[in-house]
């Protein structure tokens, strides 16, 4: 059995006779010459991806002022970065949001100009001490003006991740993209064959202290992500690289319409072929892995799983989902992800770039992904609606409506058919507007007929933003028959927010 | 051909698409339609060889026409080749060419705007 050590491959790299392949190509160099001829064959396969990864940042050191500030806060661009460190470090998180512009521009975009050497505004603001005296600062810097630009990134290089659909109604606006109704399209992300973590599935090669491509620079692991979950091939790395080397070209602000701003980072790992195992790992396809179809139509923690897919199916353009064909875009680039697999192949070949082992492996066992701890009981739809609901028949009058609503005090009359099932609802407002145009016959003519309804069982929190969504004041809850059970309104929320 | 009819208040509310079919004997698709109280805009696709004749119909009628040329523009500057704006396309303009760059055919496009929505990088807007 062949086996390397990693002075050996360093010593062929600085000998110009290191031979390095990417991910892509190394499927048909295993298939043709056998997981051991590979070892002999290949000493390094390198890896890409490049996508929207929130959890991304940067530390920035500005310099003292004089008379110097520690500040208390401080926007860049009008972006606000976190100030609980010593007097002139901030963190600018790729999420945060302008509060001029809001979420056409944030942190990311504040970070995607640092590099691309535009200029930035600052403004920052100090409680005043007897050391740092100045309470004020106003300032405009670039990245060459300050000390570190640290990109510093919890949460990067997801090992696979989920396919958003969307079998709502309604059009949703996530950070996996626009999602249509009625599964309209699918979205995903990473990078599939080229997935720097898929590639060492057991982290072999990878963890503190991995040298790896950083949007361009020279960067390093320094341990695991956070909601690192190597039990379901969700592995995570927290990274940091120097800004000031990085490429402007893989640092770029990114803006989900109505979720907010985000940062597309560019990484690569080198996975230094040293055994079989390595070798064989690294031969992955598209075809072999395997990720989840959620239906982001429910806002709950556990989306419902509609199906399982490979990165081959939906690198096709098109997947079934229930018995619907449904278009497949990726939120990430793989033309890019292409693009950093191949610079840091030429790195390596031009002995720019050293990998190197871990001092620690990244943990491939016994981390578990947590749900968060709630104290109490969250409130459910059931907890707070009214169960005693005056309903209508359907088919009964304007005149009669307004009769039930006088005697019974409320605003809403849901309506029902002879078989109990909502048909419709009436509001107060609905019979003014009907006697204002004389309309005073039948119901039916004047009711709202595609009415917003809750479940019991739902949280109270989306049925206050289903209430918010559709600019409503109460909805009724109705069982799995369509038959009316309660009903909620925006009051008896207020309520409860109130007893808090 | 694509062209952009654009229709004041005052002669919307006239069958003017139907007046032209009859008059000029040609098949018109409608690929979107916006009327507002400010008046309608509405994206016809004709065949080449009928376009002189019918876009002139229409101008008879007092209705403004543009050719819808290029009605989307791309900056490939900021595009980074994610192709998340594939799956929200409605016709079906945007695809990767082999290399995994993305393409568009235009002259399927209806402005409807849904990809410049869709664009992280705010690299899409609709032509004018």
């Amino acid at each position: 059995m062949s086996e390397k050590t990693i002075q050996d491959i360093n010593a062929k790299i600085a000998d110009g006779s290191v031979h390095v392949v990417t991910a892509e190509e190394m499927p048909g160099i295993v298939a043709e010459l056998g997981a051991d001829g590979a070892v002999r064959e290949v000493d390094i396969v390198t890896t890409g991806t490049f996508g929207a990864m929130c959890s991304s940042g940067a530390f920035l050191n500005l310099g003292h002022s004089d008379p110097p500030i520690k500040m208390q806060k401080v926007w860049f661009n009008d972006v606000e970065a976190y100030t609980g460190l010593a007097a002139i470090d901030a963190y600018m998180g790729a999420t945060q949001l302008s509060e001029t512009r809001g979420m056409e521009y944030g942190g990311g975009h504040v970070i995607e100009d640092l590099v691309a050497g535009r200029s930035v505004d600052i403004h920052a603001t100090a409680y005043g001490t007897d050391c740092y005296p100045r309470k004020l600062l106003d300032t405009t810097v670039t990245i060459d003006d300050i000390n570190q630009a640290t990109m510093f990134n919890p949460r990067n290089g997801y090992q696979k991740y989920n396919v958003a659909t969307n079998c709502s109604e309604r059009t949703l606006y996530t950070y996996m993209g626009t999602l249509l109704p009625d599964r309209g399209n699918a979205t995903y992300s990473a990078a599939g064959v080229l997935s720097p973590l898929y590639n060492d599935p057991t982290y072999q090669t990878i963890g503190v202290g991995s040298r790896i491509f950083l949007s361009g620079a020279q960067g390093y692991i320094t341990g695991q992500g956070t909601q690192h979950d190597p039990t379901n091939n969700f592995a995570t790395i927290m990274v940091q690289g120097d800004m000031k080397q990085m490429d402007p070209k893989y640092v770029r602000g990114a803006t989900f319409h109505g979720y907010g701003t985000s940062l597309y980072v560019g990484i690569g790992i080198p996975i230094p072929i040293l055994n079989a195992d390595i070798a064989r790992a690294t031969a992955i396809t598209d075809a072999d892995i395997t990720t989840n179809v959620l239906d982001y139509g429910v806002a709950r923690r556990a989306r419902p799983v509609l199906r399982q897919v490979t990165y081959e199916e939906l690198k096709s353009g098109m997947i079934d989902i229930n018995g619907k064909e449904v278009t497949t875009s990726p939120m990430s680039s793989f033309h890019d992800a292409r693009a950093i697999a191949g610079e840091l192949k030429e790195w390596i070949q031009k002995g720019k770039f050293y990998p190197t082992l871990p001092v620690e492996n990244l943990p491939n066992t016994g981390v578990v992904f947590k749900p968060m701890k709630q104290m109490g009981e969250q409130p459910s739809v059931a907890d707070v609606m009214a169960q005693r609901v005056t309903t209508i028949r359907q088919g009964l009058t304007v005149e009669d409506a307004a009769r039930a609503i006088t005697e019974g005090n409320f605003n809403h009359l849901p309506v029902v058919s002879d078989e109990d099932k909502l048909v419709g609802i009436i509001t107060a407002w609905d019979i003014a507007k009907a006697v204002a145009k004389s309309k005073r016959d039948k119901l039916d003519d004047i009711m709202t007929r595609n009415v917003v309804t809750a479940d019991a069982s739902e949280p109270v929190d989306t049925a206050a933003r289903k209430l918010e969504l559709h600019n409503i004041s109460a909805m009724p809850v109705v069982n799995k028959h369509s038959k009316v059970v309660g009903i909620i309104t925006s009051d008896d929320i207020s309520k409860l927010v109130a007893r808090r | 051909m694509k062209f952009i009819l654009h229709a004041t208040t005052e002669i919307t509310s006239k069958p003017l698409i139907a007046e032209v079919i009859l008059e000029t004997g040609t098949l018109l698709n409608i690929d979107r339609a916006d009327v507002k109280s400010s008046g309608g805009e509405v994206v016809i696709d004709v065949d080449q060889d009928r376009y002189d004749i019918v876009t002139a119909a229409f101008k008879k009628r007092g209705v403004t026409i543009t050719p819808l040329e290029q009605p989307i523009i791309k900056d490939d500057d900021e595009c980074v080749n994610c192709g998340a704006c594939i799956s929200v396309c409605p016709t079906g303009v945007i695809s990767f060419n082999d290399d995994w760059t993305v393409q568009m055919e235009i002259a399927r496009c209806v402005q409807c705007g849904a990809c410049v929505t869709m664009c992280p990088q705010g690299a899409l807007m609709v032509g004018k």
